[in-house]
């Protein structure tokens, strides 16, 4: 049994300190992620999800321009971008793909210009493979206040917003009819989306905070039809799937033949995607392709 | 006799140079089932969005006893949940009762019991725990109404409930409304562009004709000289049968299609 | 700008990038007009970017990355299409667009990093086409074209009555779609950039559609806005060095402004005949 259990999780895993830090971080964006993610694919905005988190980390990654700490930068950008798309239209279904498409392409472009004003005060631009993959796991314990911090703020505002958000997201008429304003709601939840993918992106990537909030969530909400439990489930699947994900990404420092480290974000991704077509493959056919 | 549950006085709204609402005046009362009928366009939607307070009238009033909030349930035209909406008819009739509030909800046996008693009434207990983006069109009509009437309000609206059921759930939710209206004393206001349906319970009706109308019982407005002098010229009102068909004298009016309507 | 500065852009190499870069420009505003009517931005973003993971590939295996390209954005086009049977459209664009950067990420760490590389993968590389490009990229945008053409009226009435095409026949409406998008991916990233390509699909159309409601005027005018934008693009970019990404994306959300400052102002005027019908509520 214990040398079972060796094989599976190779010697030191629990005892490294960056592991462990990373192991925690994960776990608490994995966690906001999916909480706003069941959110999310409710009301059909994983693009927005998808472009926050690219244009918070393409800026955000830029924040060493102007010296201040990523954290703040990934979510400062990725909040600006949110209320831009706001005021372009993100709020009427067909229009929001469009609002959400142009801001994207706007953020890339000025991405473009911050990366190469960058090279030439370094004269490097590895910056652009942080942009695209993140870096998963490479912030220092000092930022982890801040993380729970940001973290915290998201999840407090969904529990407050809890019921109005959830009516809203089934029926903006329903809630709408009630007196509630469904506008300012849709806003409230469009700023949390933004921190929350702003948060996943600076700490373990831009790959990840779209699969960490979308995965689980459309996983979850496979499962039950019971939105409380939803939200549980997404949760755990989130922070299994971190979980696992580092673990086989320590383990792989070990794999033949080349004895080279794979990165989490791509085991994350995977075990992310497998659970996903796992539930989906159980509950079969018969169910019409929604656009 | 007690305050009108909802008076609506002289209201007009105006798109532009087109008058949606012209001078829309009727009240509803307590324990009454009221039809709003009228053809596609005449109104009906608008009308509701007034008393709704998501539109606000050009001129007129509208007042609603017990204040605003609360006090009016609403059944949204043509509902269709997503199927994927992790949620079953019975959270969506606790969110009607709670919705609006902050805050995680705190489950207590009370609001547990609430719940059941309103999902017994409106008789949608067997389906309160599929979800509810796949149930019928008749039984998300169910929850709806029971969603809308949790929170006790005085006056309950619909907008055509009726457009997409089969006759057999369209009578059912009829004899229910009719049912709850008398029974818990609320004002019912039905929009519906075929008033046959709604002819065996209907108390009073509101007919809308190009943003103007009349009010009263059903004998009193469903009659040839009422709904030719709200037209503006010549309609028959026929009775055939139990049913009633309204045909437009001239055939080449658009209101022709309101007269095959009801023939249908 | 200087005269000779002026002359100087084209001519020589030059030659080489206004003409790639005009005829990406071309299909790119053309499937563009189609991206806006289906709403399908998610898409045209998550094809470029996920494609990029393919480059890495090839390179990882010492293959021409156009290969890798073209084999990754077919196969971001098929997984979109298959798990969008089963799941939201965005849900499963989401869900394979980070499978594929998962393995990008992966390819790319049996590498040693090349940043310029990705860097000029992910905003371009226009000033550096050589002639060898022109020929194939010439071949892809007259295989869309032609592809968008024959597709015309089914996928004009699809994007405007997604009920009117049922079943397979939809599905299969929806893969071809995807397909073309994958064919200009293929063509149009190694010149632009995954960033460029989706602001030229993006923005012009949009804009364009607040101009007309005529399908062939919109197409046309959309063609004609990612046209002009890339030609001031390269232009600016000649003059300043900086990044032609930077002058895409700002162009095009500005064309994108213009024509929503356009439709407001044209509702103001035109009173209640642009009004949304009564019965909209809109969410």
């Amino acid at each position: 049994m214990a040398t079972l259990l060796h094989a599976i999780v190779e010697p030191g895993f629990f005892s490294s300190a960056p592991v462990r830090l990373a192991a925690e971080m994960g776990a608490l964006v994995a966690i906001v992620a999916a909480v706003v993610g069941v959110f999310t694919v409710v009301r059909g905005q994983a693009f927005s999800g998808e472009a926050l988190g690219d244009i918070g980390a393409t800026g955000g990654a830029s924040a060493y321009l102007a010296g201040i700490s990523s954290v703040w930068g990934f979510v400062g950008i990725s909040v600006l971008a949110a209320a831009a798309m706001e005021l372009i239209g993100v709020q009427r279904a067909r229009g929001r793909d469009i609002a959400t498409g142009v801001v994207l392409g706007a953020g890339f472009g000025l991405a473009a210009l911050l990366i190469y004003l960058g090279t030439l005060q370094t004269s490097t631009s590895g910056s652009t493979v942080t942009i695209l993959f993140g870096s998963p796991f490479t912030l220092s314990p000092s930022d982890l206040p801040l993380v729970l911090g940001f973290g915290a703020l998201v999840l407090v505002t969904l529990a407050a917003l809890y019921r109005p958000l959830l009516l809203a997201s089934i029926s903006p008429e329903l809630a709408a009819a009630r007196g509630l304003p469904v506008r300012l709601i849709g806003v409230a939840y469009l700023m949390a989306l933004a921190v929350a993918v702003a948060l996943s992106a600076v700490t373990i990537g831009a790959i990840l905070s779209t699969a960490l909030l979308v995965g689980p969530a459309a996983t979850a909400l496979a499962l039950t039809n019971r939105p409380g439990r939803a939200l549980a489930l997404a949760a755990m699947i989130g922070v299994a799937a971190t979980w696992l994900g580092l673990l086989l990404a320590y383990d792989s420092y070990y794999w033949p033949p080349r004895h080279h480290g794979w990165p989490p974000s791509f085991f994350i991704v995977a075990l992310v995607l497998i659970g996903y077509l796992a539930v989906a493959a159980r509950r079969g056919g018969g169910r019409r392709g929604a656009r | 006799m007690d305050q009108p549950a909802l008076d609506v006085a002289s209201v007009t709204v105006q798109f532009g140079s087109r008058r949606v609402l012209d001078g829309v005046t009727f009240q509803l009362r307590r324990g009454e089932f009221t039809g709003l009928i009228g053809s596609n366009g005449a109104g009906k939607t608008t009308l509701l969005r007034v008393i709704l307070g998501q539109q606000s009238p050009d001129q007129g009033t509208v007042t609603i006893a017990g204040g605003r909030h609360g006090a009016v349930g609403y059944v949204p035209q043509k509902f269709l949940l997503d199927p994927d909406m992790p949620l079953r008819g019975r959270d969506l009739v606790a969110l009607g009762l709670d919705g609006h509030r902050l805050g995680l909800p705190r489950p207590s046996r009370q609001r547990r019991e609430r719940v059941q008693a309103m999902l017994a009434a409106v008789g949608a207990e067997r389906f309160a725990d599929a979800r509810v983006g796949r149930l019928s069109g008749g039984e998300q009509q169910r929850i709806l109404i029971a969603h809308a009437l949790i929170s006790e309000p005085q006056l309950l609206l619909l907008d055509e409930p009726l457009a997409n059921l089969d006759l057999r759930s369209a009578k059912e939710v009829v004899s229910l409304l009719a049912q709850i209206a008398r029974e818990q004393r609320i004002a019912v206001l039905i929009s519906a562009h075929e008033m046959n349906p709604l002819l065996p319970v209907m108390d009073r009706v509101v007919y809308l004709a190009d943003g103007r109308a009349v009010s009263g019982t059903t004998d009193e407005v469903i009659r040839t000289d009422v709904l030719s002098h709200l037209y503006g010229h010549h309609v028959d009102v026929l009775r055939l049968h139990g049913r009633v068909v309204v045909v437009a004298g001239d055939i080449d009016d658009h209101h022709a299609d309101h007269g095959v309507l009801e023939v249908d | 700008m200087a005269g000779g500065e002026r002359a100087e852009v084209f001519s020589g190499f030059m030659v080489n990038a206004w003409v790639v870069a005009t005829m990406v420009a071309v299909v790119g505003g053309a499937i563009g007009f189609f991206i806006v009517m289906r709403s399908s931005a998610f898409v045209a973003h998550a094809i470029p970017n996920g494609s990029f993971a393919g480059a890495a590939g090839a390179t990882l295996v010492g293959a021409n990355p156009l290969l890798g390209l073209a084999v990754f954005s077919l196969a971001g086009a098929l997984g979109i299409s298959l798990l969008g049977r089963r799941a939201r459209h965005d849900v499963a664009t989401a869900l394979t667009l980070v499978f594929m950067l998962g393995l990008g990420s992966l390819f790319l760490s049996f590498r040693v990093e090349d940043a310029e590389a990705v860097y000029s993968l992910l905003f371009g590389e226009v000033l550096g086409i050589g002639s060898n490009q022109v020929w194939p990229t010439l071949a892809l945008s007259l295989a869309s074209l032609l592809a968008l053409a024959l597709l015309w009226r089914p996928l004009l009435l699809d994007s405007v009555l997604p009920g009117s095409a049922r079943g397979s026949s939809r599905v299969r409406l929806e893969l071809a779609f995807l397909v073309i998008v994958a064919l200009a991916t293929t063509m149009t990233v190694p010149v632009v950039g995954t960033a460029l390509i989706f602001s030229l699909m993006v923005g012009p159309a949009a804009a364009a559609r607040a101009f007309t409601v005529r399908p062939h005027v919109a197409l046309a005018l959309s063609v004609a806005l990612a046209v002009v934008i890339v030609w001031i693009a390269i232009a600016w970019s000649y003059n300043t060095n900086w990044p032609i990404g930077f002058f895409v994306g700002a162009l095009s959300a500005s064309a994108f402004l213009i024509g929503r400052a356009w439709s407001v102002a044209s509702r103001r005027l035109g009173g209640a005949r642009h009004r949304a019908p009564a019965g909209e509520l809109s969410p």
